[in-house]
């Protein structure tokens, strides 16, 4: 059999947005036949974490489209342009912007990051927690899921040294 | 395409990248070597998809047919 393709990817980001493409990618490319290792460092530690409270974060994506996920198609294919000076100051925006975007991911079939997550684990995808980052913002290993190694860049970086395909994101 | 016999059937309609294909290579695994699978599928995105993922894995595409708005895919498991 031949030598499998290797991915190496790092995931920094915590919010719910971004904490779709590594995973997306890791659980694809493990089904694709390739050997994954997946580095999680600064925000992209919280996604390690056994339940994920990611929450989309509009304030820092002024290009986001808001879209209702209820109602008509029509109504649901509407842009709601919301200036940032609102996006940032109407309490519990952040908090309706994510369920709605959950809402919207569901509708559209889309996975949830747990169930993405899942199928990275289960096919054997190597995730690494940033051990520095760990100890900056007091991360426990014993508060992420099974099957994380701890380690930091130099792990990382051998891992990577062999990689065909390799993405920070 | 109607009449080309398979011997399982996966329904991915309504799901969206990239779970058709894992629903698809985990049922894969399952099958023995020469087995086709059908799948349907309702993302466009999947046409493409299940090509790259028949490639890469070494899985024989054998056909693909679209009927109001069904991708309806073959693969042999090799």
């Amino acid at each position: 059999m031949k030598q499998p393709k290797r991915m190496a990817l790092i995931a920094s980001k915590g919010t719910l947005d971004w904490a779709y493409p590594p995973f997306i990618l890791a659980s694809t490319a493990a089904a694709m036949n390739m050997e994954v290792g997946a580095f999680f460092t600064f925000y992209g530690l919280t996604l390690l974490n056994k339940k994920i409270d990611a929450k989309v974060a509009p304030q820092t994506n002024p290009a986001m489209p808001m879209k209702m996920p209820f109602g008509s198609q029509g109504f649901q294919n509407m842009e709601w342009p919301i200036p940032n000076i609102l996006a940032n100051n109407i309490p519990g925006y952040e908090t309706m912007a994510t369920s709605f975007m959950k809402k919207t991911f569901a509708n559209k079939g889309v996975a949830t990051i747990e169930e993405l997550r899942d199928a990275c684990l289960d096919s054997g995808v190597k995730m690494i927690g940033c051990q520095m980052t760990m100890d900056v913002f007091g991360f426990k290993a014993e508060q992420f899921v099974r099957g994380v190694d701890i380690g930091g860049a130099a792990t990382f970086l051998e891992f990577a040294s062999e990689a065909d395909i390799t993405l920070f994101v | 395409m109607s009449n080309q016999p398979y011997h399982h059937e996966l329904d991915c309609k309504g799901l969206n990248c990239p779970l058709p294909i894992l629903k698809t290579n985990k049922h894969v695994k399952t099958l023995q070597s020469g087995e086709i699978l059908k799948i349907e599928t309702t993302d466009i995105g999947s046409i493409n998809d299940l090509q790259s993922w028949s490639k890469q894995t070494e899985n024989e595409f054998i056909s693909y047919s679209e009927d109001e708005g069904v991708y309806t895919f073959l693969i042999k498991k090799t």
